[in-house]
């Protein structure tokens, strides 16, 4: 993270995490929003209503739909009509969509959507995990995950630069953690309208649903063509990785903030345990690293930014030298007892001489509290595998075994 | 006047669909936008890398067309490129009496400025004729067929425009694609009267209903004529205008052209199954005063 503090303080106000990321959309100057409340979203479009209510969104529609579904359906249309088109959702509104996500992605559509993640029932459960949105992985969406409210806020911008980037074209999901960053109020700088303006020019799409120029979009493709709009999907994502690095840097020109492109690293350099972790988790493991660094442990932590697309080089690049990798995941794969981050970065390594062993932890769900403990206790694990390898390669973290 | 729709399409012959587009593309005019959900209309007609629409056209998914003209409808507004611009949601009726009514019903609530065309050949003709809240009483389908206990589909259609008329809708008119003045006019009409607006075109399907593909039109006309199917307009929720039928034929010169209903012709008990159908037809008589 590069950012001067002393700078920035003066700009501060604290406000709640929903209220900026409503207020960096704004700025953003979006011709349609469209969605549908749900916990812990909810604050977002609240915010929003009241910006347009105030006539603070000028140029803007408000679609207040009947359901996520439509939420997101709206912005197809919206989206290919040429309009700078928004929305934000979670858990079980995200899982209702699922069928439009994949709509928007293949039509190229560079909606961006906030995504403030939350559980998926059942058992029924508003708080914090990111099950919603990894679950949501191959649907061709950009997903980037923000450690705090600045960054949510600041990565509101960037989703728009990235997904409208005409050689990206791909819908974006930011990704804050529900209630944790949501719900919390600390001191942010609200993005300037008049930098934003510089940062993002107008959408301005090549082609778009004008009769004027009468095009045809989402037809229907058979097996002769199908396969090639899947291989330009994919290479869009690749294009995306260097866009999103780029969008970071310019970012941090103007603004003077920055947390990483695809990646960011801490005390990484010359660490024997790299702890990797996506989302508001990454500040509790910068404290718990500050600690152990003070006591001698080589332990640094990687935090990922962009889940899609999947930033193997960078991650390989840092982990190389490590002596053991640990992923943590809000998130997991029932049937295969792994997180995602966790078989990704397995998976990156792979057919390849690097040969550092990785363990992952399930950890957080549902809202479950993570203290600084459960990270030093996960350390302590790492620092077994080191000694005597692996035993365990995945697992989850502080079961309650008195409820199963 | 020039076709919008290009005869290059893949319908079937005589296939409803095509009228249907045709005549809803003759009524709004070139500067209109067309919204399709997923079925025959969309597949027909956009086999990439080739397109039959000659007017801005996007398809996206079975249930959502409404939600889609919203969006657009939201987009052009904002950044106001309105101007005259048509917005039309044409989808079958799957597409809107089943899987798409919640995005009609919230689009319609919402008060988009958008016309929505119903195409309405009474099943899932795009899979294979399998019933839909449209299938008529009686009818035999893939999944509604008349076996040994069974006479059909068992329940009758469900009344999409007085749905579309409770939402608050300012136009909605029943038509057919077996009159294709009517069709335009109604069209027109829909398309010039601001907020959302319903057409629902009843439209016979050759393959799905099994007449001749010559027969189109012949069927359509006697759903018409046998007052099976009621023509009428309604204004702010209020029937305005009906279009008389001055002697109904009975229902069996309808059902009779049809291999759907061929059943209630061929098995002990269909009589009282066509007894029914006519009751239906005489209800609509008295209803909307077709005579």
């Amino acid at each position: 993270m590069k950012r001067d503090f002393e700078k920035d303080k003066k700009d501060m106000v604290v406000v709640e995490g929903s209220y900026a990321v409503a207020s960096a959309v704004k700025s953003c100057r979006p011709n349609v929003i469209s969605a549908y409340p749900i916990t812990p979203q909810t604050h977002i479009v609240e915010d929003l209503s009241q910006f347009m209510a105030d006539g603070e969104i000028p140029n803007c529609e408000y679609i207040m739909v009947e359901s996520e579904f439509s939420a997101l359906s709206a912005l197809v249309g919206s989206s290919a009509a040429g309009a700078r088109s928004y929305s934000a959702t979670t858990s079980q509104g995200l899982e209702l969509m699922h069928e439009v996500l994949f709509n928007v992605s293949g039509m190229r559509l560079p909606v961006v959507m906030t995504v403030a993640n939350r559980a998926v029932s059942a058992p029924i459960n508003i708080w914090n995990d990111q099950q919603d949105s990894i679950s949501q992985r191959d649907t061709g969406w950009i997903q980037l995950y923000a450690e705090d409210t600045q960054e949510v806020s600041d990565m509101t911008a960037q989703a728009f630069k990235i997904a409208e980037d005409p050689d990206v074209l791909l819908p974006v999901m930011t990704c804050m953690d529900g209630f944790i960053l949501s719900h919390v109020y600390e001191p942010v700088v609200l993005l300037d309208d008049d930098l934003v303006a510089e940062y993002l020019p107008p959408f301005e799409p090549e082609f778009k649903l004008d009769p004027k120029n009468p095009k045809t979009f989402g037809a229907f493709a058979d097996p002769n063509s199908y396969t090639e709009f899947r291989f330009l999907q994919q290479q869009a994502m690749n294009k995306a990785l260097k866009t999103i690095e780029d969008a970071a840097d310019e970012f941090y020109d103007l603004f003077g903030r920055y947390y990483g492109g695809l990646i960011d690293t801490y005390e990484t350099d010359d660490a024997d345990i790299i702890l990797m972790a996506m989302g508001s988790i990454v500040g509790t493991i910068k404290d718990v690293v500050d600690k152990l660094r003070a006591n001698g442990v080589k332990v640094g932590l990687l935090k990922v930014r962009s889940f899609r697309p999947f930033p193997v080089e960078a991650i390989k690049n840092v982990i190389k030298d490590a002596k053991v990798v640990v992923a943590l995941d809000k998130n997991i794969s029932i049937g295969l007892n792994e997180g995602a981050l966790f078989t990704e970065t397995k998976a990156s390594l792979y057919n390849t001489k690097i040969d550092v062993p990785v363990i992952g932890f399930m950890i957080g769900h549902g809202g479950r509290d993570i203290p600084v403990e459960t990270i030093e206790n996960i350390i302590d694990e790492a620092k077994k595998v080191i000694d005597s390898g692996i035993s365990v390669e995945s697992q989850f973290t502080d079961l309650k075994e008195e409820l199963l | 006047m020039k076709s919008l729709l290009a005869p290059g399409h893949r319908g079937c012959a005589g296939c409803c669909d095509a009228m249907a587009a045709k005549f809803t593309l003759m009524a709004a005019g070139e500067d209109c936008i067309v919204v399709s959900p997923t079925g025959c209309l969309e597949v027909m007609t956009t086999p990439y890398p080739e397109s039959s629409w000659d007017v801005p056209f996007i398809h996206s998914l079975f249930e959502n067309n409404a939600a889609v003209a919203s969006g657009i409808e939201a987009a052009l507004k904002a950044k106001g490129e309105m101007g005259n611009t048509k917005i039309i949601a044409m989808g079958g009726d799957g597409a809107t009496l089943d899987i798409g009514m919640r995005s009609v019903s919230g689009a319609f609530e919402r008060g988009h400025d958008f016309t929505f065309v119903c195409i309405d050949n009474e099943a899932y003709m795009n899979t294979g004729v399998q019933r839909s809240g449209a299938t008529p009483f009686a009818a035999s389908t893939t999944t509604s067929p008349s076996g040994t206990v069974s006479f059909g589909n068992i329940r009758p259609k469900k009344n999409m425009p007085a749905i579309m008329a409770a939402h608050g809708s300012p136009y909605v008119a029943t038509t057919s694609i077996g009159y294709p003045k009517d069709m335009i006019r109604k069209v027109k009409t829909a398309v010039d009267v601001e907020g959302p607006t319903y057409v629902h075109a009843h439209s016979p399907c050759t393959t799905g209903w099994g007449f001749d593909t010559s027969k189109t039109v012949e069927v359509a006309k006697m759903a018409v004529e046998t007052c099976l199917w009621p023509l009428y307009e309604m204004e702010d929720g209020e029937i305005t205008k009906v279009k008389k039928v001055k002697n109904p034929k009975p229902v069996e010169d309808y059902l009779k052209m049809q291999r759907r209903f061929k059943h209630l012709f061929t098995k002990e008990g269909g009589d009282d199954f066509i007894k029914q159908i006519q009751a239906l037809a005489d209800k609509n008589i008295e209803k909307f005063g077709l005579q």
